[in-house]
């Protein structure tokens, strides 16, 4: 049988949502095949595999990353959170919170990357107005919602974190 | 007053969508393995193929096997069309591709990554043709013909007559006519397709995991194609769906596909389409040429319109078109009263990808065809816009009216939802500040667009592509009906768990039935489970199952409800048995039965159903045990057309009444959309928050349709819009500034008293961007009859008309 590269695998430690992962991958797997086939963590959606539309979005190192455009090799020794991680428990973050009162999604295809991206974005940048709410929601394509939900409940959610603080 | 019904109630759905444990497709694994697949896919527009040669890729370690043209051709049929034309189209190519992107043979491997290694290992010889896109050019006697044995690209040619349209034309005072074309487009769902598939060769049954949203016609479709009955083709489809818009009708062709690559390699499937293959290959609305002509009286009565429109099907028409060209039929006139009208209605072969319902299905062109051609109509007269539509809606005295091409419009008052717009835009202060615009030399335009939103399709439309003497042969299998099914089971606690069969993408149908079950039964929203996803071998369900045509709220929610209320009178017979009462002094108020009048003598919802379930000795002579019911919800007036090409086309008609300013800046031609009024008539509204939701996606999509998105190909047939770099999707901050004014005529039709509204502005929102392009440029004599208006376009078109200006008219 004949051998090619695909099998050289690679040995690659991860912490995601706070657990440590240990996996054997190919140096060309996509972080988002990773997290997704590997792991089993399939809240992270694909949805374009071209880095355009954000649905993969996921924080590494604490900051927003396109998991389709990265490969599973190069986060080895990275701390990475996905939309698994956001809630506590049964405790929903104020970001969920937010897009379920204020209607924040439809479909929720394109919601996992939406959520992490304002979690980065609300972290920087905690009292944004709603154009700088607009301008960073537009890393992430949604068909459903129009975007109006989207920022209105980030909006609540910029206001929720502030009273909690 | 409700307590459940008509409130903003926070959706069933979002907790799991939100922390990551929703189920689509893509996240199942049904069986211990699958095998997943790469389709090879056509490069060229049109070419013949010569050759395929499967050697080298099957060498790959962990490829299991590879389908290819000669297996689809001995294994399967084609599907059937829904024209006369004998068009045959199969899950791959076979002698020729037609468009790029057109699946050719599917590697199945271990994993994803090694069957497109193998995919690159196939060798295709193909003989390129001479290809065609351009659907007017494809009807020329020597244009390339896609089909040989048919001989040309025409598949399907209807001249429809209502009333005395050539009467209409003589004896007006001004006809106006107008050349435009509308382009093809997607609301491209952020879930591509995805499919698993297993075949059991034992006893010969197919099992689908998919993302199909319905309707269900389709899977007849699917298994003529796959020569099975239809028994042993299960259709199974998860309870999230990353969005559908109508793209997911068409993802039948790539169930067989996938289908016959699990039997021919004897493991299962599972196929997820990436997006550069959804962008090329799996659907979109047609692209159309039309002829609009309006014969009016000098004061502006419309007598009769003349409309020729040339649908691009794209390579294969493919069911349920010609559906682009008559599903709005019945509303071909839309909220206007003239009564003559002839339609010239072509859909047409070319060498670019196949269509199909794309949210809004040929209403997005109906109304940019009639009310771009109004406004120049207006024009023409010099009356206001605004004037000239009032002068011809179709009285709220008229309801229920009949059109002439046979839709009955149930309910609604237009001219007095038409006033609510104008007071909602403020439209007498908007033309003042159009003038101070216009005066400080400013690209200012205010559009108007009206339309009769049709909801929940007539299965029956279809059969108009056919010539009406067909459809009077003996022997002719007529078609009708537009029927879905809901189950409601009350458990031996009184708790409710309602299924539905809609399949759902997103417009929260799990909380609108647990609103509507828990209002009918008295009790807390909490106690009602609904069960979203959907099984062909153990649900009820027909030909009409599915979501589509914004049927959900009047036709899933109607059985639904009805199923509740069955329960509901057997649930009601037995406390009357127990209250020692007659069953109709019995009411049901909070979760209690009493007798009326006598509130003390009374049992509560869950001991009935307790007793129901636990104590069947205790019923009363002729009640069954246990508490279920199935319920088919049908419409009265959905049936086939009649000997005049006359259908009720939709069981249901809302109305959209949309007024858009925008101001363009004359150095770059970038629009800038102003204000965006948006008014509605979707009957009664179940829940105001997804109604909203589903009106701002729908303001987006045809937005997006008007300004940003199209399929582009070259004139040799490249596609040329094949990523989201190229296909250009608005984001957040393109997004318009949407005020929404809300009417509520409910209509007898559904038990809900609901219309649809998931299409409503993509419909209208095309047609009144573009009359407000075109009045800001009015003053520099620029027309817009095609879509997208780009900043480029517009640039293009401001420097021409300057170019006539310095010449003084001279080209």
């Amino acid at each position: 049988m004949r051998h090619v590269a695909r099998t050289r695998k690679q040995a690659i430690t991860v912490r995601v949502n706070g657990i440590e992962y240990e996996g054997q991958v190919e140096p060309r797997r996509l972080l988002s095949d990773f997290l997704r086939e590997d792991l089993g963590l399939t809240g992270t959606h694909v949805g374009c595999e071209h880095g355009i539309c954000g649905a993969c979005t996921v924080l590494v190192d604490g900051r927003a990353v396109r998991s389709c455009l990265l490969f599973a090799v190069q986060v080895d020794g990275a701390e990475i959170m996905t939309v698994e991680g956001l809630a506590r428990g049964e405790q929903l973050h104020p970001l969920q919170e937010a897009f379920w009162e204020h209607h924040g999604l439809q479909c929720g295809f394109c919601t996992p990357g939406v959520l992490m991206a304002a979690y980065e974005f609300l972290r920087d940048n905690p009292n944004p107005t709603e154009r700088e709410v607009r301008e960073n929601a537009a890393g992430n394509l949604c068909r459903c919602t129009g975007y109006e939900g989207i920022v209105r409940s980030i909006l609540a959610a910029a206001r929720k974190l502030q009273a909690d603080r | 007053m409700p307590k459940w019904i008509g409130q903003p109630i926070k959706r069933a759905e979002d907790p799991r969508l939100l922390t990551g444990q929703g189920t689509y497709v893509d996240d199942l694994r049904p069986l211990p393995v699958l095998y997943h697949a790469a389709i090879l896919r056509s490069p060229h527009a049109h070419a013949r193929i010569r050759s395929v040669n499967i050697e080298r890729a099957l060498a790959v370690p962990g490829v299991v096997g590879i389908l290819t043209p000669q297996d689809v051709l001995e294994m399967s049929d084609p599907f059937p069309v829904g024209v006369e034309t004998p068009v045959r189209y199969y899950a791959t190519a076979t002698d020729k591709v037609r468009f790029v992107g057109e699946p050719v043979c599917v590697v199945v491997a271990k994993d994803r990554y090694i069957a497109e290694d193998a995919r690159e290992l196939i060798e295709v010889d193909y003989e390129p043709l001479p290809a065609v896109v351009d659907p007017e050019r494809a009807m020329a006697p020597d244009a390339p013909v896609l089909h040989e044995d048919i001989g040309h690209n025409i598949a399907c040619h209807r001249s429809l007559r209502y009333g005395d349209p050539d009467a209409a034309f003589a004896e007006a005072d001004v006809v106006v006519s107008q050349r435009q074309v509308f382009p093809k487009y997607s609301s491209t769902p952020m879930e591509c397709y995805a499919v698993i598939a297993q075949f059991n060769p034992i006893n010969g049954e197919y099992t689908i995991w998919s993302n199909f949203q319905g309707p269900f016609s389709l899977h007849p479709v699917t298994a003529r194609a796959l020569r099975t009955p239809e028994n042993k083709l299960r259709f199974i489809v998860p309870p999230d769906i990353g969005g559908g818009f109508g793209i997911k009708s068409s993802m039948f062709p790539y169930i067989a596909l996938i289908a016959l690559a699990a039997r021919k390699t004897g493991v299962p499937v599972k196929w997820v389409e990436d997006r550069l293959e959804h962008l090329a290959a799996s659907s979109s609305n047609t692209d159309r040429v039309a002829y609009m002509e309006v014969a009016l009286k000098r004061d502006g009565t419309i007598l009769g319109m003349r409309q020729k429109l040339i649908d691009n099907v794209g390579a294969y028409i493919r069911a349920p078109d010609p559906g682009c060209l008559f599903r709005p039929l019945g509303n071909q006139v839309g909220p206007y009263r003239f009564q003559h009208l002839a339609v010239e209605a072509y859909a047409v072969h070319t060498n670019k990808s196949l269509t199909g319902p794309n949210r809004g299905y040929g209403c997005q062109h109906l109304y940019f065809n009639i009310e771009r051609l109004l406004d120049k109509a207006a024009d023409t007269l010099g009356l206001d816009p605004a004037e000239l539509r009032r002068r011809n809606l179709i009285p709220g005295s008229a309801m229920p009216y009949t059109t002439p091409t046979g839709g009955i419009y149930d309910a609604g008052d237009y001219p007095a939802t038409f006033e609510k717009l104008l007071e909602l835009a403020n439209y007498a202060r908007l033309r003042e500040e159009q003038a101070r615009a216009r005066a400080a030399g400013r690209l200012y335009g205010i559009g108007i667009a009206l339309a009769v939103d049709p909801s929940v399709s007539n299965m029956g439309y279809v059969t108009i592509a056919f010539d009406r003497k067909l459809r009077q042969r003996p022997g002719y299998q007529a078609k009708s009906g537009a029927a879905e099914t809901g189950t409601v089971m009350v458990d031996a606690r009184g708790n409710v768990t309602c299924t539905i069969n809609t399949c759902p993408e997103g417009q929260g149908h799990e909380t609108t039935v647990a609103q509507l079950v828990a209002e009918e039964f008295g009790i807390p929203i909490e106690n009602v489970r609904v069960v979203a996803d959907f099984d062909s071998n153990s649900r009820a369900w027909s030909i009409a199952t599915g979501t589509y045509s914004s049927r959900f709220a009047a036709a899933g929610a109607s059985a639904t409800l009805l199923a509740a209320r069955r329960v509901k009178e057997k649930m009601r017979a037995i406390a009357a048995h127990l209250l020692e009462a007659a069953p109709d002094d019995v009411v049901l108020e909070d979760g209690v039965f009493f007798v009326k009048g006598q509130p003390d003598r009374n049992v509560t919802f869950r001991r009935v159903a307790g007793v129901a379930h636990w104590n069947p000795n205790a019923l009363p002579p002729g009640i069954e045990p246990g508490l279920q019911n199935t319920s088919v919800w049908n419409f009265e007036h959905a049936v086939a057309p009649d000997d005049q090409d006359r259908v009720n086309s939709s069981q249901l008609y809302g109305f959209v009444g949309e007024i858009v300013a925008v101001e363009i800046d004359p150095e770059t031609g970038e629009i800038q959309l102003q204000h965006y009024y948006s008014m509605h008539d979707a009957g009664r509204i179940l829940n105001p928050l997804l109604v909203e939701g589903q009106i701002w996606g729908a303001v987006l999509h045809g937005m997006a349709g008007a300004m940003y998105e199209e399929m582009v190909y070259d004139e040799n047939g490249a596609f040329l819009a094949g990523t989201f770099m190229d296909y250009l999707c608005p984001t957040a901050m393109e997004a318009p500034p949407l005020t929404i004014g809300h009417v509520e005529y409910p209509t007898p039709a559904s038990l809900t008293g609901a219309k649809g509204v998931g299409e409503s502005s993509s419909e209208t929102a095309p047609a009144a961007i573009a009359n407000a392009v075109a009045d800001a440029l009015k003053p520099l004599g620029i027309e817009i009859t095609s879509l997208p208006i780009t900043p480029s376009k517009v640039w293009a078109l401001l420097r021409e008309a300057r170019a006539r200006q310095a010449t003084g008219g001279q080209p």
